[in-house]
């Protein structure tokens, strides 16, 4: 269970979180939309605390984080917290001096001190998982974005994170390379993989989420269960949003 | 045999002797302590407390702004004022190691930021600490860039070495003036002492590209298709 409660965040006078409070079930899947600018990528980051909000509380399952904004958290509590995520980003950030197998063994072997052959099987299984374990010597220069990106999600399962947070996994890619990485995405979904994805696709939002949760300038304007907010939003901006995107209508 | 010819190898024994037993190491020392000086000064400008990266960034303005002899003859002939006195080849290997150290901290500092800011949050991302994320992802990537000027800054060293002559240290180019001094024979002299530099060099130079080659492997034109 990952709770976030009246997050705050601001660059200088910029408000990007006004009191953002949600939270993230357990094996579920939860899709933040909303137009560009709404925050949805720095909630995500204030996850992970690749940004630290200024007021509010991370939770992730008994690891409980209070943010204040005259100190930054010491830097052992962002690491312990960051360590339950991991983290699919818009544009890969593979690492290029590495192989793909290399990219996912990395975490096991630098941060958990894991045994190379140890390292090795399991990230040969999460390549294969995403359709990659053919592509295990290629270098990331060499392959497609669709293939990077399924690389770069073996990468954030590898330490077995309690939740993956993806910010636009698929919004750098075509249509028919965003449908390659929709499906790994899916499948990680109907194995109770926890997730959190800011997405402007609405197809994968439709596709995979169980709960919905609309952001608009900083603030949260609607949140529920996906088929609800799809299909009969309460709030008349919600209605609108999903309209224009053209959503597609959930069974 | 013609003359110059008999001059040249009469005299390459002691040039060259001269170019082993000081140009070489000076060389090869100063640019070694010169890039640990390096790393450390651009570590500490660009992430240091506010003190220290303004120490270091006066540091890079003197050294950079003022003519390298200057620098040793202050160090060998200046420093024995104040009580400081430094054999020949140590003051000399003083003054190129701050000097290497100046220049290349600018090199490293501009290949560390180079790197996407997107690595470092990818690195943090899987859990990397800050060193670890430095280590095993920043400078790998950093030194692959930082070869060709690194290499333009060791060529000009190797060459720069010629003005330890200045302060005493009797490496190559001073063996040189010495040999003409007794033959009276500068052209020719010359010459021979600017070829072996020139040979010295281009050694180097092939070094240099050997090592690119090895760290832009993952650069995809390396590579075979896979």
């Amino acid at each position: 269970m990952i709770t976030l409660d009246h997050i705050r965040k601001s660059f200088g006078d910029l408000t990007v979180l006004n009191d953002v409070s949600l939270a993230v079930r357990e094996g579920g899947v939860t899709a933040l939309i909303g137009p560009s600018g709404g925050g949805k990528s720095t909630l995500l980051r204030c996850v992970n605390l690749l940004e630290i909000p200024q007021s509010g509380r991370v939770q992730i399952d008994d690891e409980v984080l209070d943010f204040n904004p005259t100190s930054r958290p010491h830097r052992d509590a962002i690491l312990r917290l960051r360590r339950h995520t991991g983290m699919v980003f818009q544009n890969f950030q593979l690492f290029p001096h590495q192989t793909a197998l290399e990219n996912v063994m990395e975490s096991l072997l630098t941060v958990l001190n894991w045994p190379k052959d140890k390292a090795r099987t399991r990230a040969l299984e999460l390549l294969d998982k995403v359709g990659m374990a053919h592509k295990a010597d290629a270098w990331p220069t060499n392959l497609s974005g669709g293939q990077q990106q399924r690389v770069a999600i073996a990468r954030a399962l590898a330490p077995s994170p309690k939740v993956l947070l993806c910010d636009e996994p698929t919004s750098a890619l075509d249509p028919e390379l965003a449908g390659e990485v929709v499906d790994v995405l899916v499948q990680l979904a109907r194995e109770g993989t926890t997730m959190l994805i800011a997405t402007h696709d609405l197809r994968l939002a439709a596709a995979i989420a169980h709960d919905v949760v609309f952001l608009e300038r900083g603030e949260v304007v609607e949140a529920g269960a996906a088929a609800q907010v799809f299909n009969a939003p309460v709030q008349a901006r919600t209605k609108q949003f999903v309209v224009t995107l053209g959503a597609p209508s959930q069974a | 045999m013609p003359h110059w010819l008999d001059l040249m190898l009469t005299s390459l024994l002691p040039l060259l002797r001269a170019g082993i037993l000081f140009t070489v190491p000076l060389t090869l020392l100063s640019f070694a302590l010169g890039l640990a000086v390096g790393f450390i000064a651009a570590i500490t400008r660009l992430f240091g407390p506010a003190p220290l990266s303004a120490i270091v960034k006066f540091y890079v303005w003197v050294i950079r702004g003022t003519p390298l002899l200057v620098q040793l003859f202050l160090i060998f002939y200046g420093l024995p004022s104040i009580g400081i006195v430094l054999d020949a080849f140590p003051a000399a290997l003083i003054g190129f190691t701050l000097n290497v150290g100046a220049y290349t901290s600018e090199i490293i500092r501009a290949v560390i930021t180079a790197v996407p800011k997107g690595q470092w949050e990818a690195a943090f991302s899987i859990g990397m600490t800050w060193p670890q994320a430095m280590r095993r992802t920043i400078l790998p990537q950093a030194s692959r860039i930082a070869v060709p000027p690194l290499s333009n800054t060791f060529i000009a060293l190797i060459k720069d070495t010629s003005l330890a002559a200045a302060v005493t240290v009797p490496e190559l180019f001073q063996a040189g003036q010495r040999i003409v001094a007794t033959t009276y024979e500068p052209l020719i002299i010359y010459i021979e002492v600017a070829i072996i530099y020139l040979a010295l060099s281009s050694v180097l130079s092939t070094l240099q590209t050997r090592l690119e080659k090895r760290l832009s492997r993952y650069g995809g034109h390396m590579e075979s298709a896979s």
